[in-house]
């Protein structure tokens, strides 16, 4: 993350004539002196913070769509027919099929998070472990990467299936207002859920063509930020329509 | 020159590309990027300015068959409307300042070899290509570009039954501005984490050129407006193609129901204005950072109110996300809500006011050199004084609702946002030519530019204020018949003949720019004596910027006549000066 710690040394630092008071030399970020060549910590440092940072307009994406949707919900229409104001918001009860789902993209958190730390490991003793004895963990290593990239597969298949089970109760993306926002809050979650499964495949491709750890390690750490905020957001959304059908 | 503070050997890292390609088309080099993004706007600006222009002798001559266009139609020129202001507000205004310039020298001004992320930068820039390409295809589609003006207004922008254009030209239009936000997001999370993380020892945020400030508040405002824009138009996107009612209410177009009902014209109007209110500073905050570090240069003072000018800054991003309402008194809010958007507005004023005082407080007493840049800088602050000034009418329900259809508003925001901007532009070309191509751009052109530009200016946009008074009404594509306006066709003619004079001084710019890339007198290092990062390395900068050496920042960007010091200026990589004051 960005630092803002003093580290560098300077001199009666002035700013000018009209800034007033003079600064004490405060050292920001990059560490590394402005290397175009960083090393691990400051390359992690840097992926996490640019991470945190693009999470921000997803953020933006997420709070608009809700704004809508509150918006939206108790907006009345006018029946031509009887030329009165009714609703057409029709409460949706969501398939039981997305309770399974969540249990299994909250697992496959888990299973991220087991292979966060794992690659860390391994990324933290890649260095010593040709000089030493010391133990990699490469003999029973557990595929956490892989099951998580399986669980989030079977999270979007069932998100495919609820979505069918929708289309079968009659509720399409133009049924109702409240049948729209279903499928595009689930459908905008579920793409960006898949750029998170592309980013493990990329980080499993590049451990298959025997890609430096510490580069694999930093794709899966912050991919593995980027999941949990995925969970998170999920656990979000089915609360926001279950709750406030 | 002085022997500057740099530590150790660094390698960049990315290698200096060979081939073509790799160096000058898909380039991981921030500088060409920087290059790419300002040729992109240079291209864009040059559309825009046409279909303005198109526009400005239809108003006059509304019978007149005119090139590429032919005769022009009541829906044409609302198509010209819309595609002038959506390609200005987002192909030059938003890309130029920050993309460009942005690109190129926040890395350099802050000591970094390079952005932070340089494949998402080359994808960055490619996207929003990608977006200006689809954007000029919806002029050649069945139907033609869409009519709903820049700022798309629902149930018109929602329904491809409405009008010639709004049917495959509008679907382009809304891919073309989701691509754009794409890449805008994608640049904002570069100059953020680039900001934070990647600047030189020495260089704390209080000692970045206020330029780099400016960058960097410009992405936070582009990092929490993009993504609103982005699902406005998801939102929009679904209910053209299906069947959603998200802003389309029951209505019916030429006597036949929709199908839509329920949906909220206003809900549209809510997301667009969260977005458009910031775009505004997203435009001109890089022009107020860049014009606070030319006052300085060529005042040879220090800037007046380092920290008040950084603060002012960031207040009027913050500030610039609460006033979006005062787009909408038109549109029926409760007057309890028009109030507080109207306060709010007006307390914008108060930073605004003291980033000019603190401008004018730089000038005061100050050793002036009326070079080009500078001319530009200060031209800058007349047309922000000029246009701003009309903002606090604007920001009064009671005044705005009778001004806001009118030309008065298209006046107030063309000088505030538009031109005042395009100077900013202007000035970061002339100053930073001599470091990005090595050369000198030609001094007597750009003068002739100058008082072209800025004369031009006035005599288009002034009177529009007096034309919005007298109740002239914006968007009509031809009134000469209205009698009520008759005696403002002579007023009509005039803006006219000034936007034909203004338009044609800037090919003096273009000519200038391009004669002056190769065969402009030789640029010294530091031609302007300036004191900033960029001025301490090789014109042009190599590869990785500093030659394989890393800058340590021991003074602040403004110290220009410091008493004892060898020369007017210190640099920033200079040995620290000694408070002896």
């Amino acid at each position: 993350m960005a630092s803002f710690s003093t580290t560098a040394t300077v001199d009666d630092p002035r700013i000018s004539l009209g800034g007033g008071a003079t600064l004490p030399p405060v050292r920001g970020g990059g560490d590394d002196g402005g290397s175009g060549s960083p090393d691990y910590g400051t390359r992690l440092r840097r992926a996490r913070l640019g991470l945190l940072v693009a999470l921000t307009p997803i953020l933006m994406l997420f709070v608009s769509f809700t704004s809508a949707y509150i918006v939206r919900q108790g907006l009345p229409t006018l029946d031509p027919r009887t030329n009165t104001l009714v609703r057409d918001w029709i409460p949706v009860k969501l398939p039981r099929l997305l309770f399974v789902n969540t249990c299994v993209l909250l697992l496959s958190s888990v299973g991220m998070e087991l292979a966060r730390r794992q690659i860390k490991r391994e990324a933290a003793l890649a260095p010593a472990a040709p000089v030493s004895a010391i133990s990699t963990g490469e003999e029973k290593k557990i595929p956490w990467l892989a099951m998580t990239v399986v669980l989030g597969l079977l999270f979007l298949t069932g998100q495919w299936m609820a979505w069918r089970q929708l289309a079968a109760l009659g509720y399409y993306v133009s049924t109702s207002p409240s049948s729209s926002f279903i499928y595009l809050l689930t459908g905008t979650h579920a793409i960006h859920l898949m750029g998170g499964v592309l980013a493990l495949l990329v980080a499993g491709a590049a451990s298959l063509l025997g890609r430096p750890v510490a580069t694999r390690s930093i794709v899966v750490d912050v991919t593995g930020w980027y999941w949990h905020f995925m969970a998170l957001l999920w656990v979000y959304i089915l609360s926001l329509l279950e709750f406030a059908r | 020159m002085a022997t500057h503070g740099f530590a150790g050997q660094e390698t960049h890292a990315h290698a200096a590309p060979q081939g073509f390609i790799r160096k000058w088309v898909f380039s991981l080099d921030h500088k060409i990027i920087g290059l790419q993004y300002y040729f992109l706007a240079l291209a864009a600006v040059f559309v825009g300015m046409f279909l303005s222009l198109l526009m400005r002798i239809h108003m006059i001559w509304p019978t007149v068959a005119l090139p590429l266009v032919g005769e022009i139609k009541p829906e044409t020129y609302l198509s010209l409307v819309t595609m002038h202001g959506t390609i200005m507000v987002f192909f030059v205004l938003t890309t130029a300042p920050q993309g460009g310039f942005g690109n190129y020298f926040l890395p350099i001004q802050i000591g970094a070899p390079d952005m932070a992320f340089p494949v998402l930068n080359m994808l960055s820039f490619w996207t929003t290509f990608l977006g200006f390409i689809v954007m000029l295809a919806a002029f050649f589609v069945t139907g033609g570009a869409p009519l709903h003006g820049w700022t798309g207004y629902a149930p018109l922008s929602a329904l491809p039954s409405a009008g010639p254009g709004e049917g495959l030209g509008a679907d382009l239009w809304i891919i073309s501005i989701a691509i754009f936000c794409i890449g805008a997001l994608m640049g904002a999370l570069n100059f953020i984490t680039t900001t934070l993380d990647m600047r030189a020892k020495g260089m704390s945020m209080m000692r970045m050129p206020l330029t780099c400030w400016a960058w960097f508040i410009t992405a936070i405002l582009g990092l929490l407006a993009f993504g609103v824009l982005l699902s406005g138009g998801i939102l929009l996107l679904m209910d053209r193609n299906l069947g959603t009612s998200f802003f389309v209410p029951l209505v019916t177009v030429n006597g036949q129901l929709t199908g839509h009902k329920g949906g909220s014209p206003l809900l549209w109007q809510h997301l667009f204005w969260f977005f458009g209110h910031p775009e505004v500073y997203i435009a001109i905050l890089p022009a107020m950072g860049l014009c606070s570090q030319l006052l300085s240069v060529f005042s040879r003072k220090p800037i007046f109110g380092y920290k008040a000018m950084v603060y002012a800054m960031l207040s009027i991003g913050f500030l610039g996300f609460m006033v979006w309402g005062h787009h909408m008194f038109m549109s029926g809010m409760s007057p309890y809500t028009a109030f507080a958007f109207s306060i709010m507005t007006m307390a914008i004023g108060v930073p605004s006011a003291i980033k000019t005082f603190n401008w004018l407080g730089t000038l005061v007493r100050g050793k002036i050199r009326f070079s080009s840049p500078m001319l530009f800088a200060i031209g800058f602050v007349s047309l922000f004084v000029s246009g701003g000034i009309s903002g606090p009418f604007l920001a009064q329900p009671v005044l705005d609702i009778p001004l806001h259809d009118t030309a008065f508003v298209p006046a107030h925001f063309h000088l505030i946002m538009g031109v005042a901007s395009i100077f900013g532009i202007f000035a970061a070309t002339y100053y930073w030519f001599p470091k990005m191509f090595g050369r000198m751009m030609s001094e007597s052109l750009a003068r002739w530019h100058f008082w072209f530009s800025f004369i031009g200016t006035y005599c288009i946009f002034m009177p529009m204020h007096y034309l919005g008074m007298a109740a002239q009404p914006r968007r009509y594509s031809q009134f000469t018949e209205l009698q009520y306006l008759a005696h403002l066709i002579p007023l009509n003619k005039f803006i006219t003949y000034a936007a034909i004079v203004t338009i044609a001084g800037q090919l003096i710019f273009v000519a200038n720019l391009f004669w002056s890339m190769f065969k402009g007198k030789k640029a010294s290092d530091n031609p302007w004596e300036a004191t900033t990062l960029e001025w301490t390395t090789a014109t042009p900068p190599p590869h990785d910027n500093f030659g394989g050496r890393t800058p340590v920042v021991h003074n602040g960007p403004y110290e220009y006549s410091v008493p004892g010091a060898p020369r007017d200026f210190v640099m920033q990589s200079d040995p620290a000066i000694k408070a002896a004051h």
